[in-house]
């Protein structure tokens, strides 16, 4: 659906993004992660077409940015970082203005803003002024602007900043919802966020992609060492010599669980060894019975840091 | 383009800038009919018009000071630009809107018409049509100007004072052309908007200078796209 290509800009001396290549498939949710100032926001405009590249190319269903911007503007609902909204006026307003920019079809639009107001939930306030609205309404309002018109493909540069948590959830469940029948792109520098909502994740740092697959994926493929969690009754000290002397344990750490006999231990194993039967054999024998066991992937948030530090000691 | 005229002109008086700004223009209009025409027993409008015409140098920077510059600050710009409109029209919208406001402003100045013609007087009607669309067409110039002020910055105090700086400057063209002399006096009078509104105000309705107003702010509504999309390409 989307076909980006060695796509790069510079600010006069200063690179934003260089040589950025990747696809989103049709009906997929990707997530675009980074930290701030990665370039995020740079790709997104330039897809959009707020923003020439420098060199490199877009392609949106097959309509390319540069030769056929208004075809492929057709097709894309943008919401900026900072949601684009005219403060003076009502929502009701606001967005039938939206519809006329976008050149929708009157008998269309008619339909279609009731069903994205319901969407969004701001049915409510729809003859509110703008300026009056709360910034998570605000937020909404953005979001419905980016759906007049019905575009295949949206684009959501950090869609939750600024929201407190309530609204936080309501606008992933939103967007998930989305997902079912538009390609979405969604920028964002929360790692839960991405994990939650999308299905692929393109990594981004200093203008250059890092790392592209499933959150699973790449879970999986960076750890070279499972992980556990165990809550272990007994003393902390012989509990913590007795699993250090299983083989392939590479790595313990202790953490209080707030009684006195039960403690957590995080537990890191070489990943061909399974250490748990050993483990569990052990303390049995001690008399030490184990209370929990939980298998930790490694966190998007790891692999996040793992990246983007990777990163900078190649600089 | 239909839906940024129509929205501008919304907003325009949804705040009360266009009421101050028609106010202000109507106020003083009426001091120089009623001292200017009415007390001279005068039967023709094209002095008050030629009069009146140096308020637009205060009002028209005021009128169009936000009309690209809010987009810029509030992120609208973004919404504009994604959308599948093109530039030059987004820039025809906004600058039709100020154009509507300015009509409406303009407009006030038939009830003048309609007194003169209650006492009885008889203005000559190729002198009024003159001076009507000579009045008209440097407004739109005007405008013009203020909307390319409007784009270079996304502050609305500077934009005012740019185009304000540049309708001054307009205003003193023609001494500073006879001052100076020879060729650069030529260049200077391709700027002079007034000595032509002279001419179009005394009844000559000479086609070059409609042709010369037209394309004057057509040139700087051209000259706002190129600065919009320069900024595109060079930063974000």
């Amino acid at each position: 659906m989307i076909e980006i290509q060695n796509l790069t800009k510079h600010y006069g001396e200063i690179k934003a993004i260089e040589d950025v290549s990747f696809t989103v498939n049709k009906g997929e949710i990707l997530g675009f992660l980074g930290p701030n100032g990665a370039g995020k926001t740079t790709t997104m405009n330039i897809i959009t077409g707020y923003m020439p590249s420098t060199s490199g190319t877009v392609t949106v269903d097959g309509y390319d940015i540069m030769d056929n911007p208004g075809e492929v503007k057709k097709r894309i609902g943008y919401l900026p970082e900072l949601p684009p909204l005219y403060l003076d006026m009502t929502v009701s307003d606001f967005l039938n203005f939206c519809a006329q920019l976008k050149d929708v079809d009157k008998k269309v639009w008619k339909s279609q803003k009731n069903d994205i107001m319901e969407l969004v939930k701001i049915t409510h306030v729809q003859h509110r002024l703008i300026r009056n609205l709360s910034k998570g309404y605000r937020q909404r309002v953005g979001l419905a602007q980016a759906l007049v018109g019905a575009p295949e493909v949206l684009i959501l540069d950090e869609p939750t900043v600024g929201l407190d948590p309530k609204q936080i959830i309501e606008i992933r469940k939103l967007i998930k919802a989305l997902g079912k029948n538009h390609t979405i792109i969604l920028s964002s520098h929360i790692l839960p966020e991405v994990s939650a909502v999308c299905e692929r994740v393109v990594i981004i740092n200093k203008g250059r992609i890092v790392a592209v697959d499933t959150p699973e994926n790449l879970s999986k493929n960076l750890a070279d060492f499972t992980k556990f969690k165990m809550t272990i009754a007994g003393p902390e000290k012989k509990v913590k010599e007795l699993i250090q002397q299983v083989y392939g344990v590479k790595y313990l750490e202790v953490q209080n669980t707030g009684k006195n006999d039960e403690f957590g231990y995080i537990i890191e194993a070489y990943k061909d060894i399974d250490v748990r039967k050993p483990i569990f054999h052990k303390l049995a024998q001690a008399g030490y019975p184990i209370l929990e066991l939980r298998s930790l992937g490694l966190s998007l948030e790891e692999i996040f840091l793992q990246l983007t530090t990777e990163e900078k000691e190649v600089n | 383009m239909l839906a940024i005229w129509k929205r501008e002109v919304q907003a325009y008086f949804y705040q009360p800038i266009a009421y101050i700004l028609i106010g202000i223009f109507f106020a003083i209009s009426s001091i120089y009919f009623t001292f200017g025409t009415i007390a001279s027993q005068a039967a023709e409008l094209n002095n008050l018009l030629s009069s009146i015409i140096f308020i637009l140098t205060f009002v028209c920077p005021i009128l169009t000071m936000r009309i690209l510059t809010e987009d810029r600050k509030n992120g609208t710009e973004v919404l504009l630009v994604t959308s599948p409109v093109d530039v030059y029209q987004i820039v025809l919208g906004k600058f039709l809107a100020s154009l509507t406001v300015f009509l409406v402003m303009f407009a006030s100045t038939f009830i003048y018409l309609a007194i003169i013609y209650i006492l009885g007087g008889k203005p000559e009607i190729p002198m009024l049509i003159g001076g009507y669309i000579g009045f008209l067409l440097v407004g739109a110039s005007y405008i013009a100007i203020g909307v390319f002020a409007s784009s270079l910055t996304e502050n609305q105090i500077v934009a005012a004072i740019i185009s304000f700086a540049i309708l001054l400057v307009i205003n003193i063209i023609d001494p500073i052309a006879s001052f100076v002399g020879g060729f650069t006096a030529k260049v200077l009078d391709m700027f002079s908007l007034l000595s032509r509104y002279k001419d179009l105000n005394s009844g000559i309705l000479d086609l070059t200078s409609v042709v010369y107003y037209l394309s004057f702010t057509a040139v700087f509504l051209f000259l706002t796209t190129r600065v919009i999309d320069k900024r595109r390409w060079s930063q974000g």
